[in-house]
């Protein structure tokens, strides 16, 4: 049975394509905005629903029930993860659907090179070297995205694992799948499934091999890469299968994917390839025991809750150590406290200060902080000389004064919120043990910097408490 | 349609792409991404034509599969995307019943 109303790569079909992508520039264009994104978000979706929607109702469209079983099975599972998902695992989640996308698009290549041998005759280059790519690509997106997945949700060591010999075997997959690919496309009146299938195993260990010696820290940078690869692979099934809504869409995920990518690396200072083959971020912080003891200035919540009480002006910088610890609800209560007081708070936000880009700004607005106190770095460094308090939460290497005037710093010339620019500082920290980049935060030891030892949640809330009593 | 034609349309895809997508503020990357998600899911529309035409048993298998993974995508990428631009869009809400400070 087939409803056969449109010829397939007909003009009817196409102009179906033209509109639906169409409406997904419409709808990413209105996520400027958060007062528009929501719309925006509906109108991509109504896009989405009309490019399938034209799909199905292709002339000799069959196997309804497969389809139908294969969709209702698919949105299931996409329901209960978006009802379930907790923000502080968006970037898993992310991952995950980088993940699967790639698969798929590596999985159709592979239909599509079977369909085009079951043929019989030559398959045109045109098609063919598309076919490869998101083969490529797609396998690489997907056991990569498994592999940042893996190690966000703590299920494999989030450090660096370090394979002898890494580098050369990358470069001897990379050369092998050039090589087999080649072979394809030379063959292409007669190309062996197998190579194929090869080409599919030896992407497959490529992306596992680069993603896992990657450390927790570089993950935003990860995540944005593999969300370009899976778009650019997107593109190119489009190429192959002629659709146009394939393309654009893809296309369009592949450029957000690459901003974001440059985003993350320009806020760490490192090149993108620096992040892929150095394993630097999590290196192992075992150091810190050697450096000797600095004199530095340790305050209780009662002391930590007047200074907040009598500002004028408080900058709370969060990092992902309030994440992990859960304190964004507990923050939002302190930041109530002081504003029913007079005092003017807003949050300076670190590019890398969450698992992903943006990560932070979700956080803080589950805990309901209004969108107009998140403020990006660049706009909020200029008002920290002004501000009475700088409060740093859970955040680390992203503060840490050395980037800015030690030249010979790890971290040298990496972007900063510099808090010890603020008249006056509360870090609020386990201990001084150092951040991700394993390096001494000066910070702690300036003059007009006061250090907590709590846990963050703990913390903020006796400091709310105290505020409250005062 | 011809390669060439498929180029053109990339390529101007890539620079709109660039365009609006550097105008989405940094505070709302994480939603751009599960939105960018929901997007890509569209290789879906790959697998129903595999299906749509299997006939054999590994094309059925190979194009379930597609099918599946784009429409987690589609249907967990909108709607995740939907909860968290809910989060910046609500309007704090007074402390109902709590006579706190």
């Amino acid at each position: 049975m087939s409803f056969a109303v449109l010829e397939p790569g007909g003009d009817a079909a196409t102009a179906l394509y033209i509109v639906s992508f169409s409406l997904f520039i419409i709808g990413v264009r209105r996520g400027t905005h958060p007062t528009t994104a929501k719309q925006g978000n509906l109108i991509a979706a109504v896009g989405m629903a009309i490019a399938v929607a034209t799909t199905l109702l292709l002339d000799g469209i069959g196997n309804w029930g497969v389809i139908f079983g294969a969709l209702a099975l698919g949105s299931a599972i996409g329901v209960v993860a978006s009802l379930r998902v907790q923000m502080t695992e968006m970037p898993q989640m992310v991952a995950l659907y980088n993940g699967v996308g790639g698969g798929a698009v590596a999985l159709i290549a592979w239909a599509e090179i079977r369909h085009g041998i079951s043929l019989g005759h030559e398959i045109p280059l045109d098609t063919l070297i598309p076919v490869l790519f998101s083969a490529v690509v797609g396998s690489i997106s997907f056991w990569g995205s498994n592999i940042a997945f893996a190690k966000l949700q703590d299920l494999i060591p989030t450090r660096p694992l370090a394979v002898p010999g890494q580098q050369v075997i990358n470069a001897l997959l990379l050369i092998g799948i050039v090589v087999a690919c080649v072979n394809i496309a030379i063959n292409n009146d007669d190309p062996s499934q197998a190579v194929f299938i090869g080409i599919l195993i030896a992407a497959a260990l490529l992306g596992n091999l680069v993603v896992l010696p990657i450390g927790g820290a570089d993950m935003p940078v990860v995540i944005s890469l593999l969300n370009a690869f899976t778009g650019l692979a997107a593109a190119a099934a489009g190429f192959a299968l002629d659709n146009v809504a394939l393309i654009v869409a893809g296309t369009l995920v592949g450029s957000s994917g690459t901003i974001l990518t440059l985003e993350m690396a320009t806020a760490m200072n490192r090149s993108v390839a620096n992040i892929l083959f150095a394993g630097f971020g999590g290196a192992p912080s075992g150091g810190g025991a050697a450096t000797e003891e600095r004199p530095h200035i340790s305050i209780g919540a009662q002391d930590a809750a007047i200074k907040l009480a009598y500002a004028d002006s408080v900058v709370i910088v969060p990092g992902y150590g309030l994440a992990v610890a859960q304190a964004q609800h507990a923050i939002k209560e302190v930041a109530d406290e002081l504003e029913q007081r007079g005092v003017t708070v807003s949050y300076a936000i670190h590019p890398v200060a969450g698992r992903m880009p943006g990560h932070m700004n979700v956080l803080l607005a589950e805990a309901d902080v209004p969108y107009e106190q998140l403020r990006e770095m660049e706009e909020i460094n200029p008002e920290l000389p002004r501000t009475d308090v700088c409060v740093v939460v859970g955040a680390n290497d992203v503060t840490n004064p050395a980037a800015k005037n030690d030249p010979d710093s790890p971290i040298a010339g990496m972007p900063i919120i510099e808090v010890s620019e603020a008249q006056q500082v509360i870090v609020i920290k386990r201990s001084l043990s150092p951040g991700f980049a394993g390096i001494d935060n000066d910070l702690f030891y300036e003059p007009n910097t006061s250090m907590l030892f709590a846990d963050a949640k703990q913390a903020a809330a006796d400091i709310a408490s105290e505020i409250s009593q005062l | 349609m011809d390669l060439i034609t498929e180029l053109t349309i990339f390529v101007l895809a890539a620079f709109v792409g660039f365009e609006v997508i550097s105008k989405v503020p940094t505070t709302l990357h994480t939603p751009l991404m599960s939105q960018t998600n929901a997007i890509h899911g569209i290789v879906m529309l790959g697998g129903l034509i595999v299906v749509g035409y299997a006939d054999d048993g590994l094309e059925y298998a190979i194009g379930t599969i597609a099918i599946a993974f784009g429409a987690i995508n589609i249907v967990g990428g909108f709607m995740v995307t939907d909860r968290m631009l809910g989060m910046f869009s609500r309007k704090p809400k007074p402390k109902a019943g709590e006579g706190e400070s």
